[in-house]
């Protein structure tokens, strides 16, 4: 869903710890924070500025995958105060007595979150207890104007045969299996066998029309022109028309995942409170403006969004809007054996020729 | 004594990096998510879709190796002919490109022969027909040739330089002809060289995932492929186990068919 950079964090850290290291002589030390985030999703800026105003110094690590994250916050081997994990993750850490509740006194620029995220982050976080949302995007289709004249808005599109061998899908289960279970309008969180088997007929009807099953290698193709329709997350969407204007992103009316990416504290925080005014800095409106522009993965922080332009605001890959938000799921844990089914469906898939 | 104790480091590596690891893989292999002993890993693989992509790895594998075969021997051959320097260059030319990363060399393949790519560019200039092959099984037998023809040259040509012009010399005098001299004297004596460059290429082959995933473009379904779903997806380190296990047996009664023409360990690389 989302792509790191190793060497850019690398350089980060360093800075990271030359600030440190200056800073405590400079003011009186208000203890530190320790953060772990995603890899390359925050500017890094913000932490410098986060550092001068406060004179709280930030421990700053980074992670690849949530899968990645968990045993480390399993463990406890290191005390983070401040995580940002997706949705399905966040899930699981509540369920498993891994997150302390925020005291949302210590962060008033929660008001600033739209509602419509808030209520989104219901469905892994019941009572908005333990999580701030810091970004979202959706599933849609990424399309070539240039060599797709109609006007897409179904993932019907993706079974066009007029598309045969420019198409490309998802190389991940999960994510490949959302485009077949919103046409037969069931949940894409479904561990019923008889609708999984439907949407398993249609992808195997779909895979002829394929060029390929594919990540990352997305981008490349869609850049190039060398295929001219293909799922995508939104979050690289923006980096991508910078690159070929001609490429159109929609959420497609039947519905889709969105995902969540919120700031959460784990039980076993040392500085909470710091960690609350982390998070509540994050959120204020020109620093979460930053943010975007840096990551350009979508902000639900509407002091944020007021500041920018209506070209951006009008772009459904930055912000899809609220009637289309409300038809998109976000994905839930399925379990080892909602996950093995879904294996196994998908390595038939994948078996056929 | 001394010289022995040279070895430690080599056994301490062998002890950490190869059967400790391999342990660890028949532990996981024979027990279930709650540890308990099973057999149901191994018995997976009789799923229609395991079983199919095992005999597609078997395929395209045997058919990589033996086109690397057929393309090196001759090689070899040629190498083995020439001036000791000039043949020595030629062989660095073949290892030169191992010193980029394999993974590197691959995604280049990618670009090379998409459809859009760097040599359909070329072709559509001169107004040639396009090659599209790019995410079929073609591509992947193509990807194995090319990334493990090295393995399968450098073996054999070891163990051909090594049989001495006077040799040679002998079987002529002893009335054979250069086609008798060949099939009774060379080829014999290569056979070390040989099974060891076809072991080095089969084994590879059947286990590969990241071939079919660039140059296959996800839609050819090997063996390799399923056993890395079960680490990267479902988590299930217990199957993806037992499956390594598996095809570990296939690989172990190749070594073993093999193995008889190996006696003498000649083959052994570089």
């Amino acid at each position: 869903m989302k792509m790191r950079r190793i060497g850019a964090l690398a350089l980060l850290a360093c800075l990271v710890m030359a600030l440190a290291g200056c800073g405590g002589e400079k003011k009186e030390s208000k203890g530190q924070v320790k953060i772990f985030n995603w890899g390359e999703y925050i500017d890094e800026e913000v932490i410098e500025q986060f550092e001068e105003e406060t004179g709280i110094e930030v421990v700053y690590d980074t992670f690849e995958t949530n899968e990645a994250m968990y045993p480390i916050i399993e463990a406890g081997g290191v005390a983070y105060d401040a995580i940002c994990p997706s949705d399905y993750m966040i899930e699981k850490l509540i369920a498993n007595d891994l997150l302390a509740e925020l005291d949302l006194d210590n962060i008033p620029n929660v008001k600033y979150i739209s509602e419509g995220i808030m209520e989104g982050s219901k469905t892994f976080d019941p009572e908005n207890k333990y999580s701030v949302p810091y970004t979202f995007g959706t599933l849609g289709i990424l399309y070539n104007t240039e060599l797709i004249d109609d006007e897409i808005d179904s993932w019907e599109a993706l079974w066009n045969e007029e598309y045969k061998g420019n198409i490309l899908m998802y190389n991940s289960p999960r994510d490949l299996f959302v485009a077949p279970l919103e046409i037969l309008g069931y949940s894409i969180n479904t561990t019923d066998e008889a609708q999984l088997d439907e949407a398993k007929e249609l992808l195997l009807a779909q895979k002829p029309l394929l060029q390929r099953y594919v990540m990352d290698q997305i981008k490349d193709s869609m850049i190039s022109g060398s295929a001219s329709i293909a799922m995508c997350y939104s979050g690289e969407v923006l980096q991508l028309q910078s690159s070929n204007p001609d490429l159109k992103y929609v959420v497609p009316k039947e519905g889709s995942n969105y995902f969540i990416d919120s700031w959460v504290i784990p039980a076993n925080a040392e500085n909470k409170e710091n960690a609350e005014a982390w998070i509540n800095f994050l959120n204020r409106p020109e620093i979460a403006l930053k943010n975007f522009e840096y990551i350009t993965y979508s902000t639900p922080n509407t002091g944020a969004q007021a500041l920018m332009d209506e070209e951006l605001l009008k772009n459904p890959a930055v912000f899809p809007g609220e009637d289309v938000l409300s038809k998109c799921e976000v994905f839930h844990s399925l379990g080892t054996d909602g996950d093995a089914l879904f294996n196994d469906l998908w390595l038939q898939i994948k078996d056929a020729q | 004594m001394g010289k022995r104790s040279l070895a430690a480091p080599y056994i301490v590596w062998m002890a950490g990096f190869i059967v400790i690891p391999l342990l660890f893989v028949f532990y996981y292999g024979l027990t279930d998510r709650s540890g308990a002993f099973t057999l149901e890993n191994l018995a997976a693989i009789a799923s229609p879709e395991k079983v199919s992509a095992l005999l597609r790895s078997l395929k395209l594998s045997v058919l990589s190796t033996g086109i690397c075969l057929i393309l090196a021997y001759p090689l070899a051959m040629i190498l083995k002919g020439l001036h000791v320097k000039k043949g020595s260059f030629v062989v660095f030319l073949f290892i030169l490109p191992m010193w980029m990363n394999f993974l590197l060399r691959t995604m280049a393949w990618q670009t090379l022969l998409d459809r859009n790519g760097v040599i359909n560019s070329i072709l559509a200039f001169f107004r040639l027909p396009g090659i599209n092959i790019i995410n079929t099984q073609a591509a992947i037998v193509f990807g194995m040739v090319y990334n493990f023809l090295p393995f399968m040259v450098l073996p054999i040509y070891n163990v051909l330089i090594k049989i001495g012009d006077d040799t040679v010399e002998a079987a002529r005098d002893l009335g054979a002809d250069g086609i008798q001299t060949f099939f009774r004297v060379i080829f014999p004596l290569s056979m070390p060289g040989i099974v060891s460059g076809i072991t080095m290429v089969f084994v590879p082959a059947l286990t590969t995932f990241v071939i079919s995933d660039l140059l296959g473009g996800g839609m050819v379904l090997l063996i390799g492929n399923v056993i890395e779903q079960e680490f990267t997806f479902t988590a299930n380190w217990n199957l993806g186990s037992g499956l390594s296990l598996v095809l570990m047996v296939f690989i172990l009664i190749s070594m073993v068919l093999f193995a008889k023409y190996d006696r003498d360990g000649e083959g052994a690389v570089v």
